[in-house]
């Protein structure tokens, strides 16, 4: 473990980074959080308004079609539920550090910036990859159905659910790619900034 | 305070072992068969590709912790471990979490796609898949107290009061 050489070195280090002129290194991170922004909350849109209304004809009574009315909601499943709850809350936190960085650079508490930072994007990792996992599992089944447990596959009869679905998950997992970067390069600045 | 941490973090890695290795083998010695209707009802964790996943996850995540555990205390090495520590720590949730949905559907069903619970004619697949799923969720626990440990140990010089 690298011997502390008094408190204000990770100050030093930290000013250097509010200075006048940001350098390209925060530059680059400011513009991978806002893409990651964009990303999940685009993602928990997109499933938030996904609807699918259908018309069945079961059966014919004389002339008279009887008709059921089927409508697919993504509160009708839990992990669609927990993906959205998820990219909500991870939008909200890119959001945060995105202000943090561009407008918060005096905020400090007790020299714990980085370390909080680097605590935040490791945790919002794991819950984003959480949601985006569940959910794609979920539409997987829906997409090949289970013939083992007799579930029947849904995505034939309600395509655009299904095609949508798949539009926010594809946004979600390259916010997870993002997040995944973001994080590591808030980890290697705590490691640096503590040496 | 160096020895303090490996102890703690060696104990924590212990456990994530312990439970990463038993939710594997827990979920692939888990299988039951029903005989329902004259319809031969057999259930086996290839039977979801959710559950197959589960298991390469939690496979993969048992190697780590037994690689790490053995490696030297030579400073190099730290730095990269504590980012694969994040990585393994996303696997360990989104396997977990995936299993869940798909054991909840298998719990309950979802009447609005028509699907029917399967916890009652396979009574034993369930228990196992159950107890697999709990030690996955205490492994997956266990990973993001070390990340948390991690990188407070590593900023312990910087608090400018001792707690």
């Amino acid at each position: 473990m690298a011997p502390q050489s008094g408190t204000e070195k990770p100050m030093f280090g930290y000013g250097s980074i509010s200075c006048k002129a940001k350098s390209r290194w925060s530059w680059t991170m400011v513009g991978l959080r806002l893409l990651a922004f964009l990303a999940t909350a685009a993602a928990a849109v997109v499933m938030l308004l996904n609807k699918q209304t259908k018309t069945f004809v079961i059966a014919t009574v004389g002339t008279t079609p009887v008709n059921l009315t089927l409508t697919a909601k993504f509160q009708h499943t839990p992990a669609f539920v927990f993906f959205v709850v998820a990219n909500g809350l991870a939008s909200i936190h890119n959001l945060l550090m995105v202000m943090v960085d561009l407008f918060g650079s005096k905020v400090d508490y007790k020299g714990l910036r980085f370390a909080m930072i680097a605590i935040l994007d490791m945790l919002n990792v794991a819950l984003v990859s959480g949601g985006a996992n569940a959910a794609a599992f979920m539409a997987e089944l829906g997409k090949n159905g289970n013939s083992h447990a007799r579930w029947d596959k849904i995505c034939d009869r309600f395509g655009r659910f299904c095609d949508r679905g798949g539009g926010a998950l594809i946004a979600s997992f390259v916010a997870l790619a993002l997040m995944l970067i973001i994080s590591v390069i808030s980890i290697v600045k705590v490691l640096k900034s503590n040496k | 305070m160096v020895k303090t941490r490996r102890i703690i973090t060696t104990l924590l890695r212990l456990l994530a072992l312990g439970a990463t290795l038993s939710a594997t083998v827990v979920m692939v010695t888990s299988h039951d068969s029903a005989d329902v209707l004259n319809l031969k009802f057999s259930a086996k964790y290839t039977n979801s590709p959710t559950f197959k996943y589960y298991v390469i996850a939690e496979a993969i995540a048992t190697g780590y912790s037994l690689i790490v555990l053995f490696l030297s205390s030579k400073s190099l090495v730290w730095r990269l471990i504590v980012i694969l520590d994040v990585v393994i720590a996303m696997l360990l949730t989104s396997s977990i979490s995936a299993a869940l949905a798909i054991a909840q559907i298998g719990k309950k069903g979802n009447s609005h796609a028509g699907w029917l619970p399967i916890c009652g004619q396979v009574p034993k697949f369930c228990d196992h898949v159950t107890g697999a799923l709990i030690a996955g969720f205490v492994a997956a626990i266990v990973y993001l107290v070390l990340n948390l440990y991690s990188l407070h140990a590593v900023l312990s010089p910087l608090f400018p009061v001792k707690p």
